[in-house]
């Protein structure tokens, strides 16, 4: 009986091992093999170069701005997602007449597809036709044609691609946090009221404690989405204006894939990998920590 | 130390319902250790938030020491409140647990040391200070919430079931504490529970509630012995009181007072026994006397034997109440047996006959009533 519960076992997982194995795994084995040779997009021709591609990336000065700016996109979309989906998430928990409709419409960034999402930001923060600049026009905050140029200038373009990817997080953050908040029994919010302690004190000193697993675990999911991440970046600026937005997965996919270098594209890819690992790690332990709690 | 008022309190959850507390007017006195008693969905809960300030009542008045506090958040009401899973912080020490209400209001930080360690003290919970809520036995939680409660020396303890999570025997045991607690600390409590054992134990008076309403105050004896409607009757005592309805009246009688008829009885005046008998346990009916006593014959349908007694389940043959089941408890130390399908010789003393009203099922004084 237990040898044949073990069979049906490994028969029953074995399509996650295939799926896993051709659609992730051989991926990532081309993407290490390719790192290490000359591969490149048209030629047949395949050498080993050792660490050189790694070498020459380093030296990049467009591989620098683009970790700069991943590590910057990552830190600061994480923070305004989890600020912004806190105050959602106590904003959204109490019953209130409609609160169905307006949870939908809170998830709706989440399930559109992000390409359509982020088209639609793009036209919103076009040079020409924004219509954020049309309405600070007309209200006078800035002179017809001296209005910033959303995603033509550095900063303001690096805090656009920040905005509109967190846009698209924080939906899913907020569902996450809210589970984390449904969790914590009614008794325990109320106890904290009787003993004395005042909204602010409830919730740095006894709601966000508690829901920390939960948090720590939306996160982590928040990093990896974004860190990752290169749609928002790769239609709404490409990566420019002069690499300002650039993050190592848009700047990898132009190298690789656009210019062809595959193995340079594919050196800086698998930068990602050892800090992804980190994550997953933490990730991981976030969730069972979760779980045991 | 305070007094709570309640003047006409209601609330109604939801417009068109009927109200969860309907107009409930009650006072507790400097001290005491008041019980509200009552099934689920009596409302008992739902007053005590109110009385905490966790729900907001629908209308009428909430006075904590002469003052109105409806408009008051929990924080000013000066109130306390263990509740039925405890809330403890369970990412918060034992210590941290204790010491969260004065650091919430803002006692000095030097004098969180002494008064958690005052409370731990008297609740014998000094060794666990450090250990998290997790790490703790129901009792030892119970008393940590006691002790979180306590140290800030509210004006009222306010309790919801707080020993229904408890296991039988160690219910008992916390009874017993929670008991010797009131005695020392003296706060104006107030109890909500659903187990009349507890409710009996432990109020210096008990408020049965029933349906939101308000249907006895006294103390634990009255209850029993006085109820004030078929609903006290029957909701106190295990197995309740039996009863027997005509067109206009229902009687009844405890199934402890309801013995064989040769029974002492404990009606007999006991000086006339004395005379009569020297160690029997036995006394033949007819010495009770005519009037004392409402002969009635139990046929047992089949009997309990609980240890300490004998529940006797049957019905009354040989009267109007013939189909009416009734149920007798007789002590174990009573060494006749009950064989089932059985008639035997029973009585009730005519003074432990409780009288109500047919209609609205409230006490009414004794009047002749139709046995046969």
């Amino acid at each position: 009986m237990a040898v044949d519960d073990r069979k049906v076992g490994v028969f029953m997982f074995l399509p996650a091992v295939a799926y896993i194995a051709l659609l992730i795994g051989v991926p990532l084995l081309l993407a290490v093999l390719y790192a290490f040779s000359d591969a490149r997009i048209g030629t047949m021709g395949f050498h080993f170069v050792g660490l050189e591609n790694f070498r020459s990336i380093l030296q990049s000065p467009s591989f620098r701005a683009a970790l700069r700016n991943s590590v910057v996109f990552t830190i600061s979309a994480q923070i305004i997602v989890i600020v912004a989906s806190s105050i959602l998430s106590i904003a959204l928990e109490p019953a209130f007449h409609g609160r169905w409709f307006v949870r939908l419409l809170i998830l709706l960034p989440w399930v559109a597809p992000i390409s359509l999402g982020a088209i639609g930001w793009k036209w919103i923060l076009d040079s020409i036709y924004s219509v954020i600049t049309w309405v600070l026009v007309w209200a006078h905050i800035f002179k017809p044609y001296g209005a910033p140029m959303w995603l033509g200038e550095p900063t303001l373009a690096m805090a656009s691609v920040v905005l509109v990817h967190s846009w698209r997080l924080i939906p899913f953050s907020t569902v996450i946090m809210l589970a984390g908040r449904t969790s914590i029994p009614k008794e325990i919010p109320e106890a904290a009221a009787i003993d004395g302690a005042g909204f602010w004190r409830t919730e740095f000193l006894i709601n966000i404690p508690m829901m920390m697993p939960i948090i720590s675990v939306a996160v982590l999911f928040g990093t990896i989405f974004t860190f990752t991440d290169m749609t928002v970046v790769y239609i709404l600026t490409a990566g420019g204006p002069f690499d300002s937005t650039q993050v190592l997965p848009s700047l990898a996919f132009a190298t690789g894939i656009q210019g062809s270098d595959l193995a340079a594209g594919a050196a800086i890819s698998l930068f990602l990998v050892p800090v992804l690992i980190l994550i997953a790690y933490f990730m991981l332990r976030a969730a069972h920590r979760a779980e045991v709690a | 130390m305070a007094v709570v008022q309640i003047r006409n309190l209601t609330k109604v959850f939801k417009a068109g319902t009927p109200g969860a507390v309907n107009n409930i007017n009650l006072e507790t006195k400097e001290g005491e250790f008041l019980v509200l008693l009552g099934p689920s969905g009596s409302g008992k809960t739902t007053l005590l938030r109110m009385i905490a300030g966790l729900e907001a009542p629908t209308s009428g008045e909430i006075l904590i020491g002469g003052n109105v506090v409806n408009n008051l958040t929990p924080r000013e009401r000066g109130i306390a409140m263990v509740f039925q899973s405890y809330a403890l912080y369970p990412h918060l020490s034992v210590r941290e647990n204790i010491a969260f209400p004065l650091k919430a209001q803002k006692v000095p930080k030097e004098q969180h040391k002494q008064k958690v360690e005052w409370a731990a003290g008297l609740l014998g919970i000094e060794k666990l200070l450090d250990r998290k809520p997790r790490q703790l036995s129901g009792g030892e939680r119970q008393r940590v919430a006691l002790a979180r409660a306590i140290v800030r020396e509210p004006r009222v303890f306010l309790l919801d079931e707080p020993l229904s999570n408890l296991d039988a025997k160690l219910r008992t045991s916390a009874r017993e504490e929670l008991d010797e607690f009131h005695q020392r600390i003296k706060t104006t409590t107030i109890y909500v529970t659903h187990d009349q054992v507890e409710a009996m134990a432990l109020g210096d008076r008990i408020v049965v509630l029933h349906q939101g309403e308000v249907r006895q105050i006294g103390t634990p004896q009255e209850v029993y012995d006085d109820p004030a409607d078929t609903f006290v009757a029957t909701f106190l005592g295990s197995p309740p009181m039996n009863l027997l309805e005509t067109d206009d009246v229902i009687v009844g009688f405890r199934p402890e007072r309801f013995l064989p008829a040769g029974l002492i009885a404990p009606w007999a005046p006991m000086d006339e026994v004395a005379k009569t008998l020297k160690h029997e346990n036995l006394l033949p009916a007819d010495l009770l006397g005519p009037g004392q006593r409402i002969p009635l014959r139990l046929f047992v349908e089949h009997s309990e034997y609980l240890g300490s007694e004998r529940v006797l389940y049957g019905k009354l043959s040989e009267t109007r109440f013939r189909e009416k089941p009734v149920c007798a408890r007789v002590s174990s130390s009573v060494l006749e047996t009950y064989t089932p399908n059985t008639t035997y010789d029973f009585a009730v003393p005519e003074h432990e006959l409780k009288f109500f009203d047919a209609k609205s099922g409230k006490r009414i004084p004794p009047r002749p009533f139709p046995w046969q």
